[in-house]
């Protein structure tokens, strides 16, 4: 309670309070009114107090009668029974405390309300305030960025010109060094060409200046002349030599280039062969897929396929001939063979290619579908008819073996089968019989297990009833106690908030009685809202309340006796759940005025 | 493996004859012919001054012996040790002089390649060739001996003359579209002759043999171009290697490049075999050092071993970085030989100066890479075997065939480093050439031939 009345801050009172202040003050006649008008005390303080300062023994007449001009002012109805003031009507007087109380609490509900609704809208205001600041320094934020993203982009345009610029100029340079190396070496050829004229006409002048002189150092000293080489005179230097020249030199000429041709001749052939081994060899791998693009072709471009089927035909009339021929009248038909059947060879890879895959997915596929533990069975499965097929095989081997090992006398095999055949039968019988004795022990065990199923069954069905039943009073029992055991519940619940020492709860037992329910419902959330909101909000306050609390306990005593001194007709009850909902409050004025 | 003793040399001057019976060298002013199977000395021929080169006759009967200063050229025969002949090209100077293919003939170039005179040892007549060009490899004759072909310089312009050998008549002459041949080599069958241009350009240009133009290569433009270029033994195959680092191979039946080859710092594809030449010192055995060391065990203590390992993949190569502002930037590929079977390229690529490329050309891929400790000065292939020797300047010898590869020490005394190498013709034997000495390394053929 004490928390809650901190809230009543004298700047938030309601507006609808103010009269009662101004008639006070101008109405009130004591003294101690002025008090509680200067005193920032709420409304309910200044009714409390004057109500315990207001009327004294000898100012009830008064009182009585100002109350009743005041009350009538506000339109209520006269306190007196009759028109003159001289006799106190007590009904009158009593439902006019009754309506102000309750105007009161409507008051003070609606100032709770609107100071919720205050805070709210404070919180939500500070709220949006927060978020405006955020958007704000957001946008600025944004802003700069923005800015700085400009002059970067500024920037680098800048740099790009610059660049731009720079690249112009290297191009310039380049193309500038360019012209001078062009200048530059058109200058130096010329000057080279001079130079080496010079040269020239001295070397010139002076291959003259050798001639002239008649050099006689310039000179062979030899023994004897050597025979040539080749044993012959050199001949004199003619036209006909000259010729006979020209002719050797392309003679040369000629040999080389036959030989180059002998080689590529050879050349050639090997390709050739080599050609014609690859294409017999694709012939042999086609023939049936031969058959389908003929098939297709049927339907559209049927003459070519017949052509190349002359041609093939022709082909291997003369082959030789064919392939003797020279490139040229044969190539077209060879290139379009070849053609035709690299592209039947590649069709064909590739559909194989593509199988395959085709396979190799399926099998992958299958590989995935097919569990593990179903593989690892089937595996387990294979190897175990192995071992038998191997077993069989050796015995088989034995069998035989031993039919190979006494071969020599047919008879006495003969005989000798026939008594092992006579013992094995023997031996089967007796098997046989054992058999049928463990299959009888099998058949009497399996009758006895049946049996005992079916009394498994009965019994099990027995039991089933049994549990059935049981069941059913289970259920009857259990109908029959939870109404009980609600009612305890509630009972129980009861007692508790009875025992309970709240004074909250206690107030709220009050107002369910005092009041409609969803009016109390909704001002008890109001009321813990605002609770909550103010823990949160004062801490100083907080940290008061235990010492209220201890106070209010004083209070409640001092308040009893005030109102037994006191006069007022009002209900006792009613002033002590007022008393309880503001105590700390009037502690505060207690304490104010208690000196 | 069996070496001979060791010989005096000067200049490098040390080559077998082509019928492979002698071994000639020059020592100064002197030309010494030595037996190839005794190392006997069979002649000594003393010329006017120290020879500068030497070469043998095509027959073998004839050695010229060339003194660029004195400007003379001296013949000697094998057949007539008193039989003589001194060419003397006077104040017209002398650059290079060789034989014609026939062998009676001498080519002797003047100097600023003023003219090529060709001197006939049969007859007294003197031909001259006007207007050669001063290039790296301005003459070419055919393998038969037939053609020659000569690179020639006119009004500024690219020519290329075709002489026949026999009577050293003009038989083609035509202009090239190059902006300066760089150089012209025959194909084995003598019918095509490769040009390539300066190496400010890539071009390649292909003739036949009566002039016209076959085909035409350029990989690329602006760039530094062609720097070696090699027929394969079946004029299957042209290898051109350039200051890419690439090498690519052009076919003889469309002229277009069916391979390239890249020579990269690291080599990570894991079917490349990569043998790494590493050096070990010989753990010394303290207690059997005697205290005068005999000659052998200190120069044995002093020699470090050297073996090949065979190096994981990727193997980083240990490379140079060229000086870009310098004229004739070591990058590269510089060197380029096929093997006789026409199976196998070698390539060096300068930058890399101490790896060996082997390229299988079934496979046209990379094959082997063998590196070695020291920048590889030469690498000659066996004439009849696929067989590669390696000389890296150092006192070793290194042979690769496709079994494997070894590092031979030389057994000499005292400082023999291998700058060159030239095979036996039948590749049984090798000169192996330092700057002042010479031996000849003999290969086990018959042990070979066990395995």
């Amino acid at each position: 309670m004490g928390d809650w009345n901190a809230i009543a801050v004298p700047g938030q009172l309601p507006d609808n309070n103010i009269p009662w202040y101004t008639s006070a003050k101008k109405m009130s006649p004591s003294s101690l009114s002025v008090h509680v008008l200067s005193s920032p005390q709420p409304l309910s303080k200044s009714v409390h107090s004057f109500s315990s300062a207001f009327c004294t023994e000898e100012n009830v007449e008064q009182s009585l009668s100002y109350l009743n001009t005041e009350l009538t002012t506000l339109g209520f109805p006269s306190l007196y029974a009759d028109s003159k003031g001289k006799e106190l009507y007590v009904v009158s007087v009593l439902n006019c405390m009754n309506e102000l109380l309750q105007l009161q609490r409507k008051h003070l509900r609606a100032q709770e309300e609107a100071e919720t609704q205050h805070l709210k809208l404070s919180s939500d205001m500070d709220h949006l305030q927060n978020c405006y600041t955020k958007l704000k320094e957001q946008l600025e934020t944004s802003r700069r960025e923005t800015v700085g993203l400009q002059e970067r982009d500024r920037q680098l345009q800048c740099k790009n010109r610059n660049l731009h610029q720079l690249l112009k100029n290297e191009k310039d340079e380049v193309q500038k060094l360019q012209n001078v190396v062009a200048s530059r070496a058109t200058q130096y050829n010329h000057d080279m060409k001079r130079k080496e004229r010079e040269y020239n006409r001295l070397k010139e002048r002076f291959h003259q200046l050798l001639m002239n002189k008649k050099d006689k150092k310039i000179v062979m000293d030899v023994l004897n002349y050597v025979g040539r080489v080749d044993g012959k005179r050199g001949g004199w230097r003619t036209g006909k030599t000259e010729a006979r020249n020209e002719e050797e030199m392309y003679k040369v000429l000629l040999n080389e280039y036959e030989q180059r041709q002998k080689q590529l001749l050879v050349e050639n052939a090997e390709l050739k062969k080599l050609l014609q081994q690859m294409k017999k060899e694709i012939i042999s791998l086609l023939p049936p897929q031969k058959q389908k693009p003929r098939e297709r072709a049927e339907d559209g471009s049927g003459t070519v396929n017949v052509l190349s089927d002359v041609e093939d035909d022709s082909g291997e009339v003369n082959k030789e001939n064919v392939w003797e021929l020279s490139c040229d009248t044969v190539r077209e038909q060879l290139a379009n063979s070849i053609r035709k059947q690299w592209r039947m060879l590649k069709n064909h890879v590739e559909k194989l290619d593509n199988q395959v895959l085709h396979v190799h997915s399926e099998t992958l596929n299958s590989n995935n579908t097919i569990s593990r533990e179903e593989h690892e069975m089937e595996v387990e499965r294979l190897q175990l008819e192995i071992q038998q097929c191997k077993e069989m095989i050796k015995t088989q081997q034995q069998l035989l073996q031993q039919q190979l090992t006494s071969p020599s006398d047919d008879d006495t095999s003969l005989l000798l089968k026939d008594c092992y055949l006579l013992e094995e039968k023997e031996r089967l019988k007796e098997e046989w019989k054992l058999f049928k004795e463990q299959k009888r022990n099998f058949e009497k065990e399996r009758k006895s297990f049946t049996e005992a199923a079916i009394r498994l069954g009965l019994e099990r069905k027995a039991f089933e009833e049994d549990r059935g039943t049981w069941l059913k009073q289970q259920f009857l029992n259990m109908t029959s106690e939870p109404n009980k055991f609600e009612y305890v519940k509630h009972r129980s619940a009861f007692s508790g908030s009875s025992d309970s020492d709240n004074p909250l709860t206690n107030f709220r037992s009050h107002q369910k009685k005092c009041s409609d329910l969803s009016n109390v419902s909704t001002f008890s959330d109001i009321c813990q809202t605002t609770q909550h909101d103010l823990a949160n909000s004062s801490s100083t306050l907080l940290d008061k309340t235990p010492a209220v609390r201890k106070s209010s306990q004083v209070k409640k005593e001092q308040l009893r006796k005030i109102h037994h001194s006191g006069p007022g007709p009002v209900a006792q009850d009613d002033t002590y759940s007022l008393h309880m909902w503001l105590p700390s409050n009037s502690c505060t004025e207690h304490l104010d005025n208690l000196p | 493996m069996n070496f001979s003793e060791c010989f005096k040399l000067s200049g490098q001057l040390c080559k077998f004859s082509p019928d492979g019976k002698c071994l000639a060298s020059g020592v100064q002013y002197r030309l010494v012919v030595r037996s190839t199977e005794t190392l006997q000395i069979l002649q000594l021929f003393t010329c006017l001054d120290q020879i500068q080169h030497i070469e043998w006759s095509s027959d073998s009967l004839f050695i010229l012996c060339a003194m660029y200063k004195r400007g003379v050229v001296q013949v000697w025969s094998l057949e007539q040790p008193d039989w003589h002949c001194k060419i003397d090209e006077g104040s017209a100077g002398l650059v290079a002089s060789c034989w014609s293919p026939d062998g009676r003939h001498i080519l002797n170039t003047t100097e600023f390649h003023l003219r090529i005179t060709v001197w006939s040892l049969c007859t007294k007549s003197v031909s001259y060739i006007k207007y050669p060009k001063a290039c790296q490899q301005g003459i070419a004759f055919t393998k038969d001996g037939r053609y020659m072909a000569l690179a020639e310089r006119r009004d500024c312009k690219d020519y290329i003359s075709l002489f026949v050998c026999s009577d050293w008549q003009l038989l083609r002459h035509f202009d090239t579209e190059t902006q300066d041949i760089a150089g012209i080599e025959w194909a084995p069958n003598g019918c095509v002759l490769a040009v390539w241009d300066t190496c400010l350009e890539y071009k390649i240009l292909l003739y036949s043999l009566d002039g016209r133009l076959l085909s035409t290569y350029r990989a690329y433009e602006w760039s530094l171009g062609v720097k070696s270029v090699s027929w394969s033994p079946s004029s299957q195959f042209l290898a051109i290697g350039s200051y890419d680092e690439k090498v690519r191979i052009l076919n003889h039946v469309t002229w277009k490049k069916i391979a390239e080859f890249e020579h990269p710092v690291t080599v990570a594809s894991p079917r490349i075999v990569a043998y790494k030449e590493t050096e070990k010192s010989p753990a010394v055995e303290m207690d059997k050092l005697l205290f005068p060391p005999s000659k052998s065990v200190a120069s044995s203590l002093f020699s470090t071993k050297s073996k090949y390992e065979i190096a994981q993949l990727p193997v980083s190569l240990h490379h140079v970085k060229p000086a870009v502002d310098r004229a004739n930037p070591r990058i590269g590929v510089g060197m380029l030989a096929f093997s006789s079977d026409n199976c196998f390229l070698a390539t060096r690529n300068d930058n890399i100066p101490n790896t060996v490329w082997i390229w299988d050309m079934q496979k046209m891929k990379l094959f082997v890479v063998l590196e070695q400790l020291c920048a590889v000065q030469l690498f000659q292939w066996d004439p009849c075997r696929s067989r590669l020797a390696i000389c890296t300047a150092n006192s070793r010898v290194y042979l690769w065939s496709s079994a494997g590869c070894v590092s031979v020490q030389i057994p000499m005394e005292g400082d023999f480093q291998v700058v060159s190498l030239c095979w036996h013709s039948n590749g049984d034997s090798m000169a192996l050439i330092s700057k002042e000495n010479f031996c000849v390394c003999y290969l086990e053929r018959e042990a070979e031939e066990v395995k």
